[in-house]
C-alpha cells in the first residue's frame, strides 16, 4: 500500500480539474482550484514521510529520534500561503466579474461578449 | 453595468434554442479536450511517480541534517520553525511578501468600485446587529477571549511546538472577527478599525524586513541571528525566530482582516441604478 497517498494526491488533482472544467460558477471553480491545489500539500508530505518518524519537534523525544522531513512541512506551509493568496485574489475577479456580467456562470459571460 | 448585461439576456432568451445548443457542444468538445488531457497526465504521472522513492523510504539528507542540528544549532525545538524561519529565512520574507501583495491587489480591485459606481446600501450611521439570536451573540462574544489567547500561545510558542506566526495570525485574526459576528454592523462608518488593520499588516511586513536588516548590520548577513539563543525548551530561545514569529503572526492577521473586511464590504454596497 505504499503507493497510496500518491494516489490520493493524483486524485485530489483530477477530481479538482474535473470540477474546474465543469464548474459553472466561479466561486464553486475557485474551490475547486483550492482542491487542486491541496493535492499539491499531500504529495509534499507524502515524499517527506519516513516509516516509524515522528514530527520533526523535539519538544518532547530526544534530538536523535528519527523524524519526518521538515523541509517539505516548511514548503507546505508556503503553498497554503500562496493558495490563500490565490483565492482571495481569483474571489475578488470573481466579485468583479459578477458586477460587470450579473452572472457567475462563465458560460453566459462567454456568450454576453459576443 | 450588471442590470444591462441581465436584460440582454433576458433579451435574447426568446430565440436561446440555438444558443442552448452551441453551449452544449461546447461543454461536449469541453469534455472530450479534458478526458485526453487527463488521460495524458496520467501516463506521465504514473511515469514520475515510478522515480519516487517508496513512501516512507525518503533518504534526502539535507532535511535530516536540518532537523538534527536545529536544536544544538538554534536552541529551538520546532524544526520546522526553525527551518522556516531560519535555515530558510530569505524564502519566508518573500511568502510575507506574497501576502502583502495580495492583500494590496484586492483592495486595489475592490476599491477602485467603490469609488465610482457604488454607494452603501445603507445609511453610514445604522448600528444593527450582526446576528439576530442573543443567545448566539452571547456564544460568540464569550468565545472572543479564549480564541485570542489561543492566537497569542500559538505565535509565541511557535519555535518550542507546532505553530507559529503563520498559523497564530490566522487564529488571531478569526478572534478579531467573531468581534464583528457577535457585535453590532459598522457599516462603512469611520468607527471601523481599517487603520489598525492596515497598521498591523504594515509592522507585520516591515519588523521581519527589519529584523532581517539587524542581523546584517549586528550579525554581518541579512537574517542571521544577532540575539542570544537562550535555553532550549525555553519561551525565551532560538534567537531572533520569536520575533520573527510575531511580525509574521501581525502580518497575517492584518493581511486577512483586510480582506474579510474588503469582502463583506461587497455586500453592504448597492449598485447606484438600483437604489
Amino acid at each position: 500500500m505504499s503507493f497510496l497517498p500518491y494516489a490520493v494526491a493524483a486524485w485530489l488533482f483530477v477530481i479538482g480539474l474535473y470540477g474546474i472544467v465543469t464548474s459553472r460558477n466561479l466561486v464553486h471553480l475557485v474551490v475547486c482550484l483550492s482542491v487542486v491545489q491541496s493535492s499539491t500539500y499531500v504529495l509534499l508530505l507524502a515524499i517527506g514521510y519516513r516509516s516509524g518518524g515522528t514530527a520533526p519537534i523535539f519538544a518532547d523525544v530526544s534530538t536523535t529520534t528519527k523524524v519526518v522531513d521538515p523541509i517539505v512541512a516548511t514548503l507546505t506551509l508556503t503553498d497554503v500561503v500562496v493558495e490563500a493568496t490565490v483565492v482571495a485574489l481569483l474571489l475578488a475577479l470573481a466579485v468583479q466579474a459578477h458586477r460587470r456580467f450579473g452572472t457567475l456562470d462563465p458560460n453566459e459571460m462567454g456568450a454576453l461578449r459576443g | 453595468m450588471s442590470e444591462h448585461g441581465q436584460r440582454a439576456v433576458r433579451e435574447a432568451s426568446p430565440g436561446a434554442g440555438q444558443e442552448q445548443a452551441r453551449l452544449v457542444s461546447s461543454e461536449r468538445f469541453r469534455m472530450v479536450l479534458f478526458g485526453a488531457g487527463v488521460l495524458g497526465f496520467a501516463a506521465v504521472l504514473v511515469w514520475g511517480l515510478g522515480g519516487l522513492p517508496d513512501f516512507g523510504d525518503f533518504a534526502g539528507r539535507y532535511g535530516q541534517y536540518l532537523a538534527h542540528t536545529t536544536v544544538p544549532a538554534r536552541h529551538a525545538t520546532s524544526a520546522v520553525s526553525v527551518t522556516t524561519f531560519d535555515f530558510r529565512g530569505v524564502d519566508t520574507l518573500v511568502e510575507e511578501f506574497i501576502l502583502f501583495t495580495a492583500a494590496v491587489g484586492v483592495v486595489a480591485l475592490l476599491r477602485v468600485q467603490r469609488a465610482s459606481e457604488e454607494v452603501p446600501a445603507e445609511p453610514e450611521s445604522t448600528r444593527r446587529p450582526t446576528a439576530r439570536s442573543g443567545a448566539l451573540r452571547s456564544l460568540i462574544t464569550a468565545l472572543v477571549a479564549p480564541t485570542l489567547v489561543l492566537g497569542v500561545d500559538i505565535v509565541l510558542h511557535g519555535h518550542l511546538t507546532p505553530g507559529g506566526g503563520f498559523q497564530g495570525g490566522v487564529i488571531l485574526m478569526s478572534a478579531l472577527f467573531l468581534v464583528y459576528l457577535g457585535g453590532t454592523h459598522l457599516g462603512l462608518g469611520p468607527l471601523r478599525p481599517m487603520g489598525a488593520m492596515e497598521a498591523a499588516e504594515g509592522v507585520g511586513a516591515a519588523g521581519f524586513a527589519l529584523i532581517g536588516l539587524a542581523g546584517l548590520i549586528i550579525a554581518g548577513a541579512y537574517l542571521q541571528n544577532f540575539l542570544p539563543f537562550g535555553a532550549p525548551s525555553h519561551l525565551v530561545s532560538g534567537g531572533a525566530i520569536p520575533l520573527l514569529n510575531i511580525a509574521v503572526g501581525l502580518e497575517v492577521m492584518g493581511a486577512l482582516l483586510i480582506l474579510a473586511a474588503e469582502f463583506l464590504d461587497q455586500r453592504l454596497l448597492m449598485h447606484r441604478g438600483k437604489l
